[in-house]
């Protein structure tokens, strides 16, 4: 019964706060002659939650700060939904903004805290109680109400600033590494809980991070942006599986891929990617990679978990190397592998032992390359 | 040959307990971490045994000498911060000299030492420039070679990977281990993050509240934690903790999670023995518990996916089993979504036991 309940009153909830879709186009800003964003074209659909990803300095805050409102373009648009919100003010563009230090008054409650912004509204009291408590329960903020938020856990206050903006009913959220400030354990708890409020109450979210872990795990889509221009835009397996180049691949995955200048060449029948200390076979994936390969210099990529190792020569293909490092992490172990001077790291077991020196025989998993153009540093195959 | 003991070492910040009886010893080439949360003490530690605190109790030897009343710098020591505190105007060469000037060592040896070090390191191309021009990681390296050219005793590092970005740090911590291995000084190192220890110490040492929980290697801390905190400390994500009530027949035993129930016959005699009551805790890592689509054996539990974090090289899937959340490591290719059940089984062999009360491991 109570479950029901619960239901009924989340879909009413979810009616109400129907997240909006949010379109940006071409959307530039210049400081000077520094370029922070490039033409960002990105499109939110409606309860979509994208993560826009990059290092520091790469232009995600200067874009979240455009869409809020904060910040004016140089030039480019905005919608939400259909209308057009480049020119409006940051108040009348109701986004919830929840950013890094959360905006709560410590010395006021949960309570009143939560219910801020509906008194700035004029709402009558007992309309606030009403929404207040449904806030509340959906984000298990009701037994601690009448808390001083001085007095709250992290993420208690994680939760409250969450629902001093939810309140209001925004179209859309914009979220600043919200997660910053917690401790790994916390992080990883809010996520599970940002995830369910957002299935839950279908909200649009634009969340930007630093951490590839945070938009792995909870983006439906994640854009990826270096140096204040869109890399790739895509799920997480696509990103994953088919970065479209070295910085995406670089970026994503939370050991970085291997990389390795080499060419490609022709020998006694074989297509071969020549990396000077070795040589890997892809005669049958030549076809594609001369399809696409207009320039010799290339690099090679490849995860460590692609990268096998053992004590005996496998394959024909197998190739010589010797143990630089280890570095046991829990369940696995991550080898950092010489061959001749190029350092490969390769990820096995934790059953597997072995120690500096030793030799070992390494295999790539040839379905799992990446190939580069060492120039243009776009993914090729 | 131990290059460094400290026995009960005690130091009080006023009311506070900032280190409570901490001993531990450190062999000549060992790479010792000190793992644990901010305020810990883990700075304290170092700070301690580099002269920079003075403890209220407790000895510090360094090659067995005993060094409370000796000067910081008469200690033979070589501390790496975080900030790297660097002359950000003098050369890198400048800047390994320095400390070599203040000793009155001969300019021929200063620069032999230089160049030496620099070579192990990789810098020697660098040893004209300024650190302002430098990367993080090169940066980094040029302050671990001003500390080298010293040819002190011991290594005292505080978080130095600590601002580096997240790649950067990968590289470095592989470097770090790597010249470790060429070095013969012993290591001292601080860190707040589980798998930066687990990956470089020789032996980590889990610090909480000024108390050591723990030193071991790190297959001894991952496979054998005496108690919570160090089970839940380390791995990533943490352990599962369920709570329960331990019951026994003359046939079987079970902890009674209230919702569902773990056989726990097998393990009646040393739960028993090691229990002070009968309320404990289930702890099982998230890469210990199987998933399937199907009931594989008669212990299988049902669960309901809450979320999955696909990682890329794993995923991590948030399951319920009858209210109570455990967290599950299944593979990449492993498919399935929101709401779907699922069935679970416990690895036993690598399961742990807790007392509820006294949070000690039992099993």
């Amino acid at each position: 019964m109570q479950t029901s309940g619960k239901r009924l009153h989340l879909e009413k909830i979810q009616e109400e706060m129907h997240g909006k879709s949010l379109r940006i186009e071409k959307l530039r800003k210049e400081f000077g002659s520094l370029v922070a964003v490039k033409d960002l074209t990105l499109e939110v659909k409606s309860g979509e939650f994208v993560s826009l990803l990059g290092p520091s300095g790469c232009g995600k805050s200067t874009t979240l700060n455009m869409i809020a409102g904060l910040l004016e373009p140089t030039s480019g648009k905005i919608f939400v939904g259909d209308q057009d919100i480049t020119e409006i003010s940051p108040i009348q563009r109701n986004v919830g903004l929840v950013f890094q230090n959360y905006a709560v008054f410590n010395n006021m409650t949960v309570y009143e805290n939560l219910a801020f912004g509906l008194r700035v509204r004029k709402m009558s009291n007992d309309q606030i109680k009403t929404e207040v408590n449904k806030i509340a329960e959906t984000l298990e903020l009701s037994d601690i109400l009448a808390m001083k938020a001085g007095k709250l856990r992290l993420d208690e206050l994680q939760r409250t600033a969450l629902g001093r903006s939810m309140i209001t009913k925004p179209a859309f959220f914009l979220l600043d590494e919200p997660l910053s400030n917690l401790d790994a354990g916390l992080r990883s708890q809010m996520r599970v809980e940002l995830k369910r409020i957002q299935r839950e109450l279908k909200q649009t979210i634009l969340y930007v991070t630093h951490d590839q872990v945070e938009a792995m795990s909870m983006a439906d889509r994640i854009a990826v942006m270096s140096q204040g221009e869109l890399q790739q835009y895509g799920s997480r397996d696509e990103l994953y599986s088919n970065p479209s180049n070295r910085f995406v691949a670089n970026f994503i995955g939370s050991l970085s891929m291997n990389f390795i200048d080499c060419a490609l060449i022709e020998k006694d029948n074989r297509t071969l990617l020549d990396a000077t200390d070795f040589q890997i076979d892809v005669t049958k994936l030549a076809y594609v990679i001369k399809k696409n390969v207009s320039n010799s210099e290339l690099i090679m990529g490849i995860r460590p978990e692609d990268v096998e190792v053992n004590t005996q020569r496998k394959t024909e293909d197998s190739i010589q190397s010797e143990v630089y490092i280890t570095e046991p992490i829990g369940p696995k172990t991550v080898v950092t592998l010489s061959i001749g001077n190029t350092k490969i790291k390769s990820m096995v077991p934790e059953t597997f032992h072995t120690k500096i020196g030793e030799k070992l025989w390494t295999n790539f998993n040839i379905d799992k390359l990446h190939i580069f153009d060492k120039k243009s540093e776009k993914a090729i195959f | 040959m131990v290059a460094v003991r400290v026995e009960n070492l005690t130091k009080r910040f006023r009311d506070e307990t900032a280190l409570d009886k901490v001993t531990f010893k450190v062999e000549d080439g060992e790479f010792f971490v000190l793992l644990g949360r901010p305020g810990a003490g883990k700075t304290t530690t170092l700070r301690t045994i580099a002269g920079l605190e003075k403890p209220d109790e407790g000895e510090i030897y360094i090659k067995d000498q005993l060094v409370n009343d000796v000067l910081p710098s008469e200690r033979n020591i070589a501390m790496i911060f975080q900030n790297l505190a660097l002359y950000p105007s003098w050369t890198v060469y400048d800047n390994m000299a320095f400390t070599m000037k203040i000793h009155k060592v001969p300019k021929e040896e200063i620069n032999q030492r230089i160049h030496e070090v620099a070579k192990t390191l990789g810098i020697d191309y660098l040893l004209d420039r300024t650190p302002a021009t430098l990367s993080g990681g090169e940066r980094q390296r040029v302050a671990i070679g001003r500390a080298l050219v010293r040819r002190p005793s011991v290594f005292l590092m505080d978080e130095p990977l600590g601002p580096l970005d997240a790649l950067l740090r990968l590289n470095m911590r592989t470097e770090l281990k790597r010249l470790k291995a060429e070095l013969g000084q012993a290591i001292i190192y601080s860190t707040p993050d589980q798998l930066e220890a687990m990956s470089m110490a020789d032996h980590l040492a889990v610090i909480h509240k000024g108390v050591i929980k723990q030193i071991d290697d790190p297959e001894t801390i991952y496979n054998k934690p005496k108690n919570r905190y160090v089970a839940s400390m380390i791995g990533s994500p943490a352990m599962n903790f369920l709570e329960g009530t331990f019951e026994a027949t003359d046939t079987e035993s079970y902890l009674n999670c209230s919702t569902f129930k773990v056989n726990l016959t097998k393990f009646k005699e040393p739960i028993e023995r090691g229990s002070t009551s009968s309320e404990l805790t289930f702890g099982i890592r998230p890469e210990h518990i199987k998933v399937n689509h199907e009931k594989i054996s008669p212990d299988s539990f049902e669960a309901n996916v809450i979320m999955e974090e696909p990682l890329g090289s794993e995923t991590i899937l948030h399951l319920n089993i009858n209210k109570e959340l455990v967290k599950a490591i299944v593979p990449p290719t492993f498919q399935t979504k929101y709401g779907e059940k699922l069935w679970i089984d416990f690895d036993m062999n690598r399961m742990h036991v807790l007392d509820a009360k006294t949070e000690k491991v039992i099993i």
